[in-house]
């Protein structure tokens, strides 16, 4: 598992990968905003929760179908759908190393991009905790889509069209957290309802998505 | 003598046309009966005419949720039984459930506009009939986007175990989010906020007539796939030979 592990981490970051892109999108979409919705920090300040986590929800969404389709091109799925490893395990894997290259990244560089938005000082602490603990479950529940639209041509639509209603509960938690702790209020329950969503998620859906894995292989 | 004998497509096919005139007059008679009532109806001393509006409404909304159960249970018969039928049923609800779903919400807004002011509010129940409409959207897309028929019955039977999941826990996310407008349930019976007899009656007509409005459009598109998939089977048969 950890070899595999390393394997996905070296095609990530090598050239072609795409390491990185998710946060240059990132950046790109924080800087549009202002152009969207006016400079003032009086009106960037209350969006920027929001703007932030659906920055790092789409971010997450461009590098999905790469979780496995490439193996499946080349026909290493099969192998690894063979391998002594469940499939499962296969899944939370993938899934880890797609996290570990793209939501990663974004949550390092999260409080510049909420410099650059006004998002007050004081959330920020919960601006990275909130990303830290929402994003695995963007990631897992991206491997799910993932491994329904496998072998589907044109997957990569129809992937965001089934993933992105999923991502409605951790969206709502996770700007809940940094808008609570921006007015200066509790952000401890929403961070917890968080917390739960990101544990149910890892421990129950990569069943689902090597279930989706088996049936496409078949 | 068990419910599974209806599992065999030519036992379903008989059956089902035997029964489909009479459920499409009934639903016919329930319907227009139900909504020319609940216009006969007086006034509401609040609301005026506008009240008049929730005989569409609300067994449009009750449809769309019930709609979505049915589809997981036929999910599950697919998933645990390999009973095609029930693949197929779930198959030809989605749309179905889709409307109805669409039809709350503009039926809502046509509502809403006088009472609340404004098409449309982010409000914890019209949030979740939104999201709801998009596993629909999303069921039905990966219904047409997989070719085998048997893996995409497979798929979205998955797709729609899952999704039942998140649809019930966005449910109860919105309101965390954000607190609404809109009423309770409209069938509650504690005293006090129990609707008036005038308005129950008309009301349990018109949902009546919409389930047997979605059972009997669930007969004929259920009847539908079989054939397609019947001439799909000879077609494939032609080619061979």
């Amino acid at each position: 598992m950890i070899a595999l592990l390393k394997r996905d981490l070296v095609l990530a970051t090598r050239a072609g990968g795409g390491f990185g892109l998710a946060v240059a999108f990132f950046l790109i979409l924080c800087s549009l905003v202002p152009f969207g919705v006016g400079p003032q920090s009086a009106t960037l300040r209350p969006v920027a929760p929001g703007i932030l986590w659906v920055g790092a929800l789409l971010s997450c969404l461009l590098s999905l179908d790469r979780i496995f389709a490439l193996d499946h091109e080349d026909g290493s799925l099969d192998l690894l759908a063979t391998a002594p490893i469940p499939l499962e395990g296969v899944v939370a894997i993938k899934a880890l190393a797609h996290w570990l290259t793209t939501a990663v990244p974004l949550i390092i560089a999260a409080p510049l991009f909420g410099v650059l938005l006004q998002l007050p000082a004081a959330a920020m602490p919960m601006l990275v905790a909130s990303l830290a603990i929402g994003t695995p479950a963007l990631s897992v529940l991206g491997a799910f889509g993932a491994a329904v639209t496998v072998g589907l041509r044109r997957g990569g639509l129809l992937l965001s069209l089934l993933v992105l209603p999923l991502y409605i509960p951790t969206l709502i938690f996770g700007t809940e957290a940094i808008r609570r702790s921006a007015e200066g209020g509790q952000a401890g329950v929403a961070l917890m309802l968080l917390a739960g969503i990101s544990a149910a998620v890892l421990a129950l859906v990569p069943f689902a998505a090597a279930a989706a894995l088996r049936i496409n292989l078949r | 003598m068990s419910i599974w004998e209806y599992a065999n497509p030519v036992k379903f096919m008989r059956v089902s046309g035997a029964m489909l005139p009479w459920t499409v007059a009934a639903a016919v008679l329930c319907c227009v009966a139900g909504v020319v009532w609940g216009f006969l109806t007086p006034l509401d001393y609040k609301q005026g005419a506008t009240v008049k509006i929730l005989f569409l409404h609300v067994p449009a909304a009750m449809m769309a949720i019930n709609i979505w159960v049915m589809m997981l249970v036929a999910s599950l018969i697919w998933l645990i039984r390999r009973h095609h039928v029930s693949a197929l049923a779930a198959k030809a609800a989605a749309p179905v459930g889709a409307v109805m779903t669409l039809i709350a919400l503009a039926t809502g807004a046509i509502w809403g506009q006088p009472m609340w002011g404004s098409w449309w509010e982010w409000d914890p129940r019209l949030t979740s009939f939104l999201i709801l409409f998009l596993f629909y959207v999303g069921y039905i897309a990966l219904w047409s986007a997989v070719e085998d028929p048997d893996s995409a019955a497979d798929l979205t039977g998955v797709l729609c175990l899952v999704g039942s999941v998140f649809a019930l826990l966005s449910r109860y996310a919105v309101l965390f989010w954000n607190q609404g407008l809109h009423q309770g349930a409209s069938l509650s019976v504690a005293p006090g906020e129990r609707m008036s007899a005038i308005y129950r009656y008309p009301l349990y007509l018109s949902m009546l007539g919409f389930f047997l409005l979605f059972l009997a459009l669930l007969l004929i598109r259920t009847r539908t796939e079989i054939r397609k998939r019947r001439l799909a089977a000879l077609i494939a048969r032609e080619m061979r030979t």
